[in-house]
C-alpha cells in the first residue's frame, strides 16, 4: 500500500493523509494508491497549504493499521526512538523481526 | 569576549526583519517551499524527520552566561526543553515551529547570537581550540584570528554561493584539540623570528571521500591573511565542481589539481590581491584582539585542591586540564552521562552551566567539537564546589576522552539524511564500557559514531569509528580503526562487514579485550593499533 506523508507547514509535525485530512498519527492514513490521483492530491493539498514536502511512502497493513516499510518512516511516524516522553506513536514497531 | 558594535548589531537586526518577512511570505503562500528553501537554510533553519531543525552559531565556540541562559530560554520557550551540541561547536534545536522561528531570531540578536551561515554552501561558522586563550602551549590566542575570519566571511558577497560549504579551524597549539587537518583550511598560528602568522593547510575534510589537509602555506603574516585566504576562496570558487555535489568540496579540487598546483594558482591569485589593499586596518586588528584580553586574574591562589573524595579526584583527573595562570583550571563538563544522549543538555542544564560559568568562570564558557562544555577560567580552590554542583545536575561524569565519552550525531531519530541510528548505538556502548570501570582501563579512546556517510559524527577520525548504512532498509553498522583527529591525525580503516547493532557493540567489545591483551606500558589504543596493525583486530573479531 502506498501512503501520503510530509510535513506540517507552520509546525514540521510529520502528518499522514488521512482521506479526510492529514493526521498526526499513521495509524489513521490511508492508501493513496501509486497512480496519478496520489500525486494530484499532494498537488492539491500543497498549494492549499496544509502540507509542506510531502511524498508518497510504501507501507503495509499491521495489527494496529498502516505501518510504513522503510525505517526511517518509521521513525518519523513513532518519533525518536531514544526519546519515549516524546514519542507519537510507540507501538510501531523500529526494527521488524 | 568580543562585543559587537553598531555595524554588527544593525546586520543581524537586519537579517531577523529580513527572515521575518520571508517567513511570512511563506505561511502565507507567497514564496513555495522550493523558493523559500534556500532563505531558511541560510538562516540555519533545516526541515529534518520531526518538526524544523535550528542550528544556532556559536562563533569558535566561545559562549557568554547571558547568551548561555538565552540558549535555555529558547529550549524551554520554544522547543521541548533541551538542545542538541554539535560537532561543529554550535547548538541545535530539534523542535521548532517555522512561524517562532523569527521570534527566536530575535530573542538570539539580543545577545549578540544568530544562525547566519550555519547552513548553505558558504563559509559557515569559524571553529577553535576550545582552549583558546587558556592554554600554556598556545603561541597566540587564536579567537582574535577566528573573530577577524567571522567578520571578513559574514555575508562575504563573492563567496555566499560557493561550490559547496567551507569550513575553518583555528588552533594555535601544536596539540590539536580542533581537528584542524579535518578542515577545507585548517589555521595553525605559529611563531617565526617572533612574529605570529598562520601555518595554512587545505582540503581537509569527512563526509564520503575523507581526506587530511595538505599544507599550502608555512607561514602568512596577519597583515596578509586575508588577502591570502581570499586567493584561496577565489582559486575554489572559479574550479570547484559544481556540476557534481559529491565532488564540489575544495579536497576534490586540490586532490584533482595536486597542492602544487593549487598552490601556484592561489599564489598567483595572493599576488594579483595583493594590490588592492583589502587587508583590515590596523586600528581594527587591534580592536578586535582588545575584546580578548585576559581576566582579572587573582594572584596568590592555593595550586592544591582536596582530592579525600574519590569522585571528585577521579573527575579532577578526567576532566580538568592545565591552565596558564597560576591557581586557575580548566574544566571539562562531559555531556555524556552514562547511557545518555551525547551532546544533549536540558534547559535546566544550560541555565546551571550559565550560573556556574559567572560564579566561577568570569562568565565564559567554551563548546567543544566533541559535544562538551568547557568551564575556561576556575580557580583550582573552587573546583569541589563546581563539581559538586555539576555532579547534582548530571554533568558531573568524568570520562573526558575514554571510550564512553563518543561523539555521535543525532543519527536516524532526528536527522532526515541519515541511515541509522546514532544515539542508542552509542547508549548501548556507554553502558557496557561503563559496567566495571572498563571505560577507565581502558584510557583514552576516542569513538565516533555516524549515522550517514556525511559524517557528522566524525567516524573516520575515531581511535574507533563507527558508519550507519541502510542494508536493505535494514540499520548495519561498519567499524573503522586507527582514526585520530589530532595532531596525529590519521583516518581510520573499515575493518570488514558490517554488524547489526548489537554485534557491533561485541565487535567493540573484542577489539579492546585484544588491545588490553596486547598493549605495552602506557600505550594508548591508537598506538597499540599502529604498531600491531589491523591484522589481530580482524583476527580477533571475525574468526
Amino acid at each position: 500500500m502506498k501512503l501520503l506523508t510530509g510535513n506540517d507547514l507552520a509546525s514540521g509535525d510529520s502528518i499522514w493523509w488521512s482521506g479526510r485530512g492529514w493526521s498526526r498519527h499513521v495509524a489513521d492514513a490511508v492508501d493513496v494508491g501509486a497512480g496519478a490521483d496520489a500525486a494530484a492530491l499532494l498537488a492539491a493539498e500543497t498549494a492549499a497549504l496544509r502540507v509542506n514536502s510531502g511524498y508518497v511512502v510504501d507501507a503495509e497493513q499491521g495489527p494496529d493499521g498502516p505501518c510504513p516499510t522503510h525505517i526511517k518512516e518509521r521513525i518519523r511516524a513513532a518519533g525518536p526512538t531514544v526519546r519515549p516522553d516524546l514519542a507519537i506513536d510507540s507501538t510501531i514497531p523500529i526494527v521488524k523481526a | 569576549m568580543y562585543r559587537y558594535d553598531s555595524y554588527d548589531q544593525a546586520m543581524v537586526d537586519a537579517r531577523v526583519e529580513e527572515f521575518r518577512d520571508q517567513t511570512r511570505r511563506r505561511l502565507s503562500g507567497a514564496l513555495t517551499e522550493d523558493q523559500f528553501k534556500p532563505l531558511r537554510l541560510m538562516n540555519g533553519l533545516y526541515l529534518q524527520l520531526h518538526a524544523y531543525m535550528l542550528r544556532v552559531a556559536i562563533p569558535y565556540g566561545t559562549l557568554s552566561a547571558p547568551q548561555m541562559r538565552m540558549l535555555a530560554h529558547i529550549a524551554r520557550t520554544y522547543d521541548k526543553g533541551y538542545g542538541h551540541f554539535t560537532t561543529r561547536q554550535n547548538l541545535q534545536f530539534n523542535w521548532i515551529r517555522l512561524e517562532d522561528a523569527p521570534d527566536i531570531l530575535a530573542d538570539l540578536a539580543t545577545v549578540e547570537m544568530h544562525a547566519i551561515q550555519t547552513s548553505g554552501n558558504c563559509i559557515r561558522n569559524i571553529s577553535a581550540d576550545q582552549y583558546a586563550g587558556v592554554s600554556a602551549d598556545e603561541v597566540a590566542d587564536p579567537r582574535p584570528w577566528a573573530e577577524l575570519l567571522r567578520q571578513w566571511s559574514s555575508f562575504h558577497p563573492e563567496f555566499t554561493y560557493l561550490p559547496r560549504k567551507f569550513k575553518f579551524a583555528v588552533i594555535a597549539s601544536e596539540e590539536d584539540r580542533a581537528a584542524m587537518r579535518l578542515h577545507d583550511i585548517g589555521i595553525q598560528l605559529v611563531e617565526r623570528d617572533g612574529v605570529v602568522g598562520a601555518r595554512l593547510f587545505v582540503g581537509g575534510g569527512m563526509g564520503r571521500t575523507p581526506m587530511i589537509g595538505h599544507e599550502l602555506r608555512d607561514f602568512v603574516p596577519e597583515s596578509a591573511l586575508i588577502a591570502y585566504l581570499e586567493a584561496a576562496l577565489r582559486v575554489y570558487n572559479r574550479y570547484g565542481r559544481r556540476d557534481n555535489k559529491y565532488k564540489a568540496r575544495i579536497k576534490i579540487l586540490v586532490h584533482e589539481l595536486g597542492i602544487d598546483d593549487y598552490r601556484r594558482q592561489v599564489e598567483e591569485e595572493f599576488a594579483a590581491i595583493g594590490a588592492q589593499g583589502i587587508e583590515p586596518p590596523v586600528e581594527e586588528l587591534a580592536r578586535i584582539r582588545a575584546f580578548f584580553a585576559a581576566p582579572d586574574y587573582e594572584t596568590g591562589l592555593p595550586e592544591t585542591v582536596d582530592r579525600s573524595d574519590p569522585d571528585f579526584a577521579l573527575w579532577l583527573d578526567r576532566n580538568v586540564a592545565a591552565h596558564k595562570a597560576p591557581g586557575y583550571a580548566i574544566a571539562n563538563v562531559s555531556l555524556k552521562p552514562v547511557g545518555g544522549i551525547p551532546g544533549d543538555a536540558t534547559a535546566e542544564q544550560l541555565d546551571l552551566l550559565a550560573d556556574l560559568a559567572e560564579r566561577y568562570s568570569f562568565g565564559e564558557l567554551r563548546t567543544t567539537h566533541s559535544q562538551n562544555v568547557v568551564l575556561p577560567h576556575v580557580r583550582k580552590a573552587d573546583l569541589p564546589a563546581l563539581w559538586q554542583a555539576l555532579d547534582d545536575a548530571g554533568l558531573g561524569t568524568a570520562n573526558l576522552d575514554r571510550i564512553t565519552d563518543m561523539i555521535a550525531c543525532p543519527g536516524l531519530d532526528y536527522c532526515a539524511l541519515a541511515n541509522a541510528r546514532s544515539i542508542p548505538l552509542a547508549q548501548k556502548i556507554s553502558e557496557r564500557f561503563a559496567r566495571a570501570g572498563k571505560a577507565e582501563t581502558l584510557g583514552e579512546l576516542k569513538l565516533k559514531i555516524s549515522g550517514c556517510i556525511n559524517a557528522c559524527g566524525h567516524h573516520h577520525a575515531g581511535h574507533i569509528g563507527i558508519l550507519g548504512v541502510d542494508r536493505k532498509g535494514t540499520e548495519n553498522y561498519q567499524l573503522l580503526l586507527g582514526g585520530s583527529a589530532a595532531e596525529d591525525c590519521s583516518l581510520g580503516h573499515i575493518t570488514g562487514p558490517g554488524f547489526d547493532e548489537d554485534g557491533v557493540v561485541d565487535a567493540i567489545e573484542r577489539v579492546t579485550d585484544l588491545y588490553l591483551a596486547r598493549r605495552e606500558d602506557d600505550e594508548r589504543f591508537l598506538d597499540t593499533y599502529r604498531r600491531i596493525g589491523m591484522a589481530p583486530f580482524k583476527e580477533a573479531i571475525y574468526d
